[in-house]
């Protein structure tokens, strides 16, 4: 079934990212913009959701899972209200796709928005833009502006742009319900689950930008369709963040079966620095590192759990032989000992620490137990914390270490 | 009730219950630093996980609630394992400065580090540094470099006071407690964060560096303080005298009790106990003589004052006794009175500005035993009139208990011309005062660390306090000084002990029938008038 993406694919989620009015109504209407929205209109919230359910729509802003279930977990007949949030904080290194569908196809967001919210049964929706994306965020305002004027929103939904202030622990989802509270962006312990009790203590569905973008093709084209461009257990396109040391780095639009060597190769035109691929991030910097000969997986969620890491938020981050790995870890250690939102013991104590350690093995001053520790402490870390973010650090931390423990080695003395 | 077992130890607990609270039913502990029965969950020290079959992960047990046929594991080898290692996680930025720490001792870090600790630190990297002894407010410092960030303190002042002074600012291990902007720690319950914080991050300014915490002998007690009544446990130092600088009683903290004050006390109470061991104590007998004073010996002092009572007529005798005597006391009081005959007897002397009040703990009355004075039936006459009566040498003998009737309601001038008037003055009490200046007969009264006794709460709850400590110098518990004073009336044999008067009361006052000390116990028990 999975489409060779090495065949060029039909853009989808990029179809107007070409044209330089993209971001404009008119131009939205131009490709067929709206017209899944007047479809959904026609169908029961449910078999919307069942719809989504079939495309095999899983979420795209790290978690991966399947969209159509998350929404089916909001309590039938709930009598208050329930909340939309769209994740718009993206905040994962290596990860810029949901920037480049907030500035050149805002209104594919809002049409997923207004199916998505029919879906579930929302009458506002939150869409928590981060911080730093003020281009992105002036967009999607104006696009707002356009859709309340055209009649689209504001009769039966409702939307309210929200600024992040710069934290990554505000893209956890309950983080992220926590800031748009107005509290500090502390995730939530689970249970409850936002489907149950989210925001201001309402059922609240969080999903990410580019999965929600996905939703007015699902429900124009039908979901068979949608299927069929992925795997088995993923359908779809998704936008690939390609960085690093490729020629041509950017953000590609490819099936979820692409293989992650098509991608460097296909798609990014290739390896710079010496020329010779040495490492492979391929789910953004939380994503366990892949060795050079471990590239031909497809990097649909499945495919890449199988392989020893994650799809995450497909930031793929390119490193050739050049690169020193030890330094990589010390630079991803310092990022997760800085994000940290200090809730749990094992998280802030551990990730500062860890950074410190990298920090010295790097400059030369390790000691030879210092890589067994940093494992050992990670491992004990992993699956004891609140949210997600502790188990993100840790797929670096032993990764990078397990798969280029000679490198580390040979930069400390005695070792 | 949902069943579920717990190291293989059936119970059944109320839905909604949490494992920490399930199992403590048990008499399982499950360590824990965050969690606290009174606050929300935060679920943040992450040191109470279980087992939990049919469940892949180690969860928390705090934020899980008890589920029919569940079955948990509180001591597997992987709940062990991750004890031990949230236990070095916690310790990676402490500063382990115990030896100038006034928590060790009583550091929930030590306690739980002697039993899961990975005794092999693997730290050698520099710590985070943060501020240390920081003032808070006027009654709570601050070590940032001691705190677990178990986030006790914040939620109480969020959820209990609702004051919000307190928040954790930065991320990640700069993480700290501080005040927001422009706040101080200062609402009116502020030193119970001292108690709920399990580190030495929270200490009591007043008992920074005095002595070390197991130097300290313990006792139960009640607050004086105010009408409520709060259960509380007295901390002395009696084993390094000069510790403290000379301090017997160093701090008080509040006992649990669901029907008064939960784990709570205010700060008027925590913070009051200073006149204890305060320098206008009473520690002896005394007898003005013009305007020498002479301190004379209780044999000499009881015929004395038993002398100067029946010396007059009962109509010449006024007595302001005081609601912040003992049920005993108050007992005996009206037993003496009875004997003499004197009827101007009452309690009542309104102070000179409301007591401030709240609708938590605090009660406008200052005064911890109104009800039991009523209960036990002193005081069919008006103090005011008492006075008026001295002033108008009607009242030629005045005995006066614990009052300072110049800090009183009344004018100053009515006050001086009444002890100016009577003939005899006798000052019963623990501590000297403006009023008991005016005394010819000084009984210095043993405070209440240093005796037995019940107290009437408003609600009608009788609560007993212990004693900690022997009395000051010569001083008498108030039930002895009138028991002296009632054999030397009487001739009637005197109580041994304060609960031999407590049994004359229960068999004689109806609204004490049938209780005892035992039945009292330590939760206290409801007058019968008060009981559903
Ligand atoms: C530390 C952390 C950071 C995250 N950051 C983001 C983010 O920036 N954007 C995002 O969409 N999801 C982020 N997520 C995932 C969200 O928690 C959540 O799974 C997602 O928004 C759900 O949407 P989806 O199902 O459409 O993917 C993050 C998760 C973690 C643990
Ligand atoms: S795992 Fe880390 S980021 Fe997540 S809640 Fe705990 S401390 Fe915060
Ligand atoms: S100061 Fe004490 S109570 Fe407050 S967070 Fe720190 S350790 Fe907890």
């Amino acid at each position: 079934m999975s489409q060779s993406a090495a065949e060029p694919i039909e853009p989808i989620l990029t179809r107007n990212f070409g044209r330089p009015d993209s971001h404009t109504l008119t131009a939205y209407r131009e490709t067929g913009g709206y017209t899944g929205w007047a479809k959904a209109l026609a169908l029961e919230p449910a078999a919307i959701t069942d719809a989504v359910k079939r495309s095999n729509l899983r979420g795209l802003g790290g978690a991966g899972f399947p969209t159509g279930t998350k929404w089916s977990f909001v309590p039938k007949g709930h009598a208050g209200p329930i909340y939309l949030v769209i994740n718009a904080d993206e905040g994962e290194p290596g990860t810029v796709k949901d920037r480049y569908l907030l500035e050149r196809d805002p209104h594919a967001l809002i049409e997923g928005m207004l199916i998505a919210a029919r879906a579930i049964g929302s009458r506002l929706a939150f869409v928590y833009v981060r911080g730093e994306y003020v281009a992105p965020w002036r967009r999607f305002s104006a696009a707002v502006r356009e859709a309340y004027d055209a009649g689209y929103l504001g009769r039966g939904l409702d939307v309210v742009v929200h600024r992040g202030a710069g934290a990554y622990i505000c893209g956890e989802e309950t983080g992220l319900i926590s800031s748009l509270e107005g509290r500090k962006g502390w995730p939530k312990l689970k249970p409850p689950f936002p489907a149950i009790k989210g925001a201001f203590g309402a059922p609240t569905i969080v999903n990410n930008v580019e999965t929600i973008c996905q939703v007015p093709h699902i429900v124009n084209r039908g979901p068979e369709w949608f299927a069929a461009l992925g795997t088995q257990t993923q359908g779809g396109t998704r936008l690939y963040s390609v960085s690093g040391r490729v020629r041509r780095s950017g953000v590609y639009e490819a099936s979820v079966g692409v293989t992650l060597r098509q991608l460097i190769y296909e798609h990014a035109g290739g390896v710079t620095g010496n020329g010779r691929l040495k490492a492979v991030v391929p789910g953004g910097a939380s994503a366990a590192i892949l060795r050079a000969d471990e590239i031909d997986v497809t990097m649909d969620v499945d495919g890449l759990r199988n392989a020893g890491t994650m799809a995450g938020s497909a930031g793929v981050i390119v490193m050739d032989e050049t690169v020193s790995i030890p330094d990589a870890l010390r630079v991803v250690a310092r990022f997760y000992a800085h994000e940290s939102c200090g809730q749990c013991t094992p998280c802030r104590e551990t990730t500062g620490w860890i950074y410190r350690m990298t920090e010295r093995i790097v400059e030369g001053r390790g000691r030879k137990e210092d890589l067994d520790t940093i494992l050992d402490v990670a491992r004990r870390g992993t699956g004891t914390t609140i949210c997600a973010f502790y188990d993100g650090a840790v797929g670096p931390y032993i990764s990078y270490i397990e798969k280029f423990r000679a490198e580390f080695e040979a930069l400390i003395p005695h070792a | 009730m949902p069943k579920l077992t717990i190291d293989g130890r059936p119970l059944e607990v109320p839905p909604g219950t949490n494992l920490i609270e399930a199992a403590r039913r048990l008499g399982i502990e499950i360590p824990h630093y965050c969690y606290h029965p009174a606050l929300s969950i935060a679920g943040q020290c992450r040191l109470c996980v279980v087992d939990i079959e049919k469940v892949p992960r180690p969860q928390v047990a705090c934020n899980t609630v008890v589920a029919e046929g569940m079955v948990v594991h509180t001591e597997t080898e992987r709940v062990l394992e991750t004890r031990k290692s949230i236990m070095e996680f916690h310790l990676i930025n402490h500063p382990l400065d115990c030896p100038v720490c006034d928590q060790a001792g009583e550091c929930w870090l030590q306690i739980y580090y002697m039993k899961h600790g990975l005794y092999d630190p693997r730290m050698v990297d520099e710590k985070v540094h943060k501020p240390k002894a920081v003032p808070l407010g006027p009654h709570v410092i601050l070590d940032a470099e001691r705190c677990i960030l178990c986030s006790r303190c914040v939620r109480f002042c969020d959820e209990v006071t609702g004051t919000s002074e307190l928040g954790i600012f930065h991320r990640g291990d700069r993480s700290e407690i501080g005040l927001f902007p422009g706040q101080e720690l200062a609402n009116k319950y502020s030193g119970n964060v001292v108690d709920i914080c399990p580190v030495g991050a929270l200490t009591d300014r007043d008992f920074r560096f005095q002595v070390r915490v197991w130097y300290l002998d313990t006792q139960k007690s009640i607050c004086p303080g105010c009408a409520r009544g709060c259960n509380i446990e007295v901390h002395v130092s009696r084993r390094r005298v000069h510790h403290a600088e000379g301090r017997r009683v160093v701090r008080l903290k509040p006992r649990f009790n669901e029907a008064v004050n939960k784990w709570w006390i205010c700060d008027a109470g925590r913070y009051g106990s200073a006149f204890v061991d305060g320098d206008t104590r009473l520690q002896a007998p005394a007898r003005r003589d013009g305007e020498k004073t002479l301190e004379v010996a209780w044999t000499e002092m009881i015929p004395l004052a038993a002398g100067r009572l029946r010396g007059y007529r009962a109509d010449e005798i006024g007595i302001l006794a005081s609601p912040k005597l003992s049920n005993e006391d108050l007992f005996l009081l009206r037993r003496l009175c009875d004997a003499l005959g004197v009827g101007a007897v009452d309690y009542r002397v309104p102070p000179a500005r409301p007591g401030d009040e709240d609708d938590f703990l605090i009660r406008a009355d200052k005064n911890a035993n109104t009800r039991g004075a009523e209960l036990v039936g002193l005081g069919g006459a008006d103090s005011r009139a008492i006075l008026a009566a001295a002033r108008e040498r009607r009242v030629k003998c005045l005995w006066i208990f614990c009052h300072d009737l110049l800090a009183s309601a009344w004018p100053e001038g009515e006050v001086l011309d009444g002890l100016l008037g009577a003939e005899t003055v006798i000052f019963q009490g623990t501590n000297a005062n403006p009023t008991s200046a005016y005394a010819h007969l000084v009984l210095p009264a043993a405070a209440y660390p240093e005796r037995e006794g019940t107290w009437t709460n408003f609600e009608g709850r009788v609560q007993r306090f212990r004693q900690a400590l022997p009395p000051l110098g010569r001083a008498l518990p108030d039930w002895e000084i009138l028991g002296r004073l009632l054999q030397e009336v009487q001739g009637a044999p005197r109580p041994a002990r304060a609960e031999d008067c407590f049994r004359d009361l229960a068999a004689t006052v109806p609204a004490f029938a049938g209780m005892s000390y035992r039945s009292i116990g330590d939760a206290g028990q409801l007058v019968q008038t008060a009981r559903p």
